[in-house]
């Protein structure tokens, strides 16, 4: 396998609504990662388009609708989807296309537009259930993640202010980042207490709301790096994922144990033997602010239960041992399903090459994990990265 | 971040520039209807919803009571082996309290939704259900309930069939 790096990211602003279209979206964060490589489309071989569930745009075979905004058209040309995992599982294929030795150049560019589907985008979340098992209880997306935050909380005795310290972290993260929709500098623990309480023990403030955004990165092989003396460049050197089972009722949802299986396969191809130790930074998926706890147990940078302890004692904080969502996260910077790709791979190639301004972790790191998280409550990838 | 780049694109609009016009729009409604063949495992379960009975399916090689019933043992990849009733009693595995519809529509009065795993299936394996017979101060993990049937004559071959899950009283098991 050849060796790959990221070499340029882009990003849009994320809003609750967007003016650009779709392709719009697309053509302006692909053009923008395109620039930040020193690139033009010409040099690109393949791509590779991620985005989520069709009725949110409201267009069946959104990757075809989308294409020319990725700058796909009369190449190859391939739309990845593993629901909230595309925020990194479309890099994943970015990486094998340029691994493989079939390309040198892929561009990854992902999207969503929550925003077009009225009044509420939820409606059509309950398009993703069974149908004659679960869509006649008329359920709501937020009850399974109320139900796994509350397993997760009563099997280890976790307090609700553990979990709030989280939104509170990301939220503050998040001011430093250009495109967030979600930053408060003033945020405290008792906001998030104090919040509506929507589906307990999920409150506003737990939760990342819908969003408009796109993202794009650059892939290149080690040969076309060094040929074009590209300085700027993260490698990738382990990428897993793993599903679970459908049958959501018939698992303890206490841990996440698809992220564990991914993280192994990520962790043995990068070699990682340790990954408390060897792993600098964390960008778990945090679409809720217990998500991230719960991922870095799945992600084994925290044994059972212990992650709220880290976070407690400030060991995730920006300029902690183990700084953990760096970017704002989903819960600061904002929830465009597959568009997170910017804060889950664009902010470990930013940070990885000293690029993150203000967000820059301030002690050396060299080595940063990523992950996303989807379908229902069953899918996790993870991606390793080196400086 | 990047030296190259300067601008972070997008353009940002208020619920009230589309309420009020002020972008060009277009509007759809989709009008798509489904009808889903249930297939043999969940025909069964649905006919003997109707009759006020749970069942599963049991998979030989690896003893599991698979619930809710399937054709095939996804463990073994192969197909399953019996039919076998399990009980209508159960254990509540976790919860929510929602203030929530379908719609993210804010209700006043909380709905009590959760998993409950059923005895006599394997351990953990259940179902999505609703809970009543008791407050949102109430219900905890570790409950034990028993499904409430409608009355016969109104079950449709539905998981709506059960009401919902109420605490087991006592002497019950």
């Amino acid at each position: 396998m050849r060796k790959v790096g990221v070499i340029g990211a882009g990003m849009t602003i994320f809003r609750r609504r967007l003016q650009e279209t779709g392709k719009e979206m697309c053509f302006e964060a692909t053009r923008m990662a395109l620039d930040s490589a020193g690139l033009s489309i010409g040099d690109v071989d393949m791509v590779v388009n991620g985005t989520a569930p069709d009725a949110f745009d409201g267009v069946h075979m959104k990757g075809e609708y989308l294409l020319d905004g990725c700058g796909g058209y009369r190449k190859p040309y391939t739309r990845v989807f593993t629901g909230g995992g595309t925020g990194v599982f479309s890099t994943i294929a970015g990486w094998w296309h340029v691994a493989s030795g079939l390309a040198d150049v892929v561009l990854v560019v992902n999207e969503e537009k929550m925003s077009s589907c009225q009044p509420h985008p939820q409606s059509v979340f309950a398009h993703i259930w069974d149908p004659i098992l679960d869509r006649p209880l008329k359920p709501n997306l937020v009850w399974i993640f109320a139900m796994e935050m509350n397993r997760y909380m009563t099997v280890y005795g976790i307090k609700k202010e553990d979990i709030a310290r989280v939104a509170v972290k990301n939220k503050r993260n998040a001011v430093g980042h250009p495109c967030a929709q979600l930053a408060d500098a003033n945020i405290t623990v008792d906001d998030v207490l104090k919040s509506e309480v929507m589906a307990w023990p999920v409150q506003r403030l737990d939760i990342s709301p819908p969003s408009d955004g796109a993202s794009a990165v650059v892939l290149a092989s080690d040969d076309f790096i060094r040929r074009r003396r590209i300085k700027d460049r993260a490698w990738i050197s382990g990428v897993g994922w793993c599903i679970d089972s459908t049958m959501w009722t018939d698992r303890d949802l206490v841990f996440p144990e698809y992220v564990a299986r991914a993280a192994k396969m990520a962790y043995g191809m990068a070699k990682v033997r340790d990954p408390r130790r060897e792993i600098d930074f964390a960008e778990p998926y945090d679409p809720f602010d217990y998500k991230e706890l719960h991922h870095l147990e799945g992600l084994l940078l925290a044994k059972k239960g212990e992650a709220p302890t880290l976070t407690r004692e400030g060991v995730t904080q920006r300029d902690g041992d183990l700084p953990v969502c760096p970017s704002g996260g989903l819960m600061g910077v904002g929830n465009p399903i597959a568009a997170t790709m910017g804060m889950k791979i664009g902010e470990l190639f930013w940070q990885l090459t000293g690029q993150a301004g203000k967000r820059q972790i301030p002690h050396e790191v060299r080595t940063g994990v990523s992950q996303a998280w989807g379908d229902l409550m069953q899918y996790g990838c993870v991606v390793v990265m080196r400086a | 971040m990047t030296a190259r780049v300067a601008k972070w694109p997008g353009v940002e609009l208020s619920a009230a520039d589309l309420l009020e016009g002020k972008v060009t729009q277009t509007r759809f409604r989709p009008d798509a209807k489904y009808a889903w063949s249930a297939g043999e495992a969940i025909s069964r379960f649905l006919e003997e919803l109707q009759a006020g009975r749970l069942i599963a399916r049991t998979c030989h090689r690896c003893e599991r009571i698979l619930f809710p019933p399937r054709m095939f043992c996804e463990e073994c990849f192969r197909p399953t082996d019996a039919w076998t009733y399990i009980r209508d009693t159960g254990t509540i595995e976790t919860y929510s309290v929602s203030y929530l519809d379908t719609d993210a529509k804010r209700i006043s009065e909380p709905i009590l939704v959760g998993v409950v795993s059923l005895d006599g299936a394997s351990p953990k394996m259940g179902m999505m259900h609703y809970f009543g017979e008791m407050t949102k101060d109430e219900i905890r993990i570790g409950m034990r309930v028993r499904a409430v049937w409608r009355p016969a004559e109104e079950r449709k071959g539905s998981v709506l069939d059960i009401r919902y899950f109420r605490p087991l009283r006592e002497g019950e098991r």
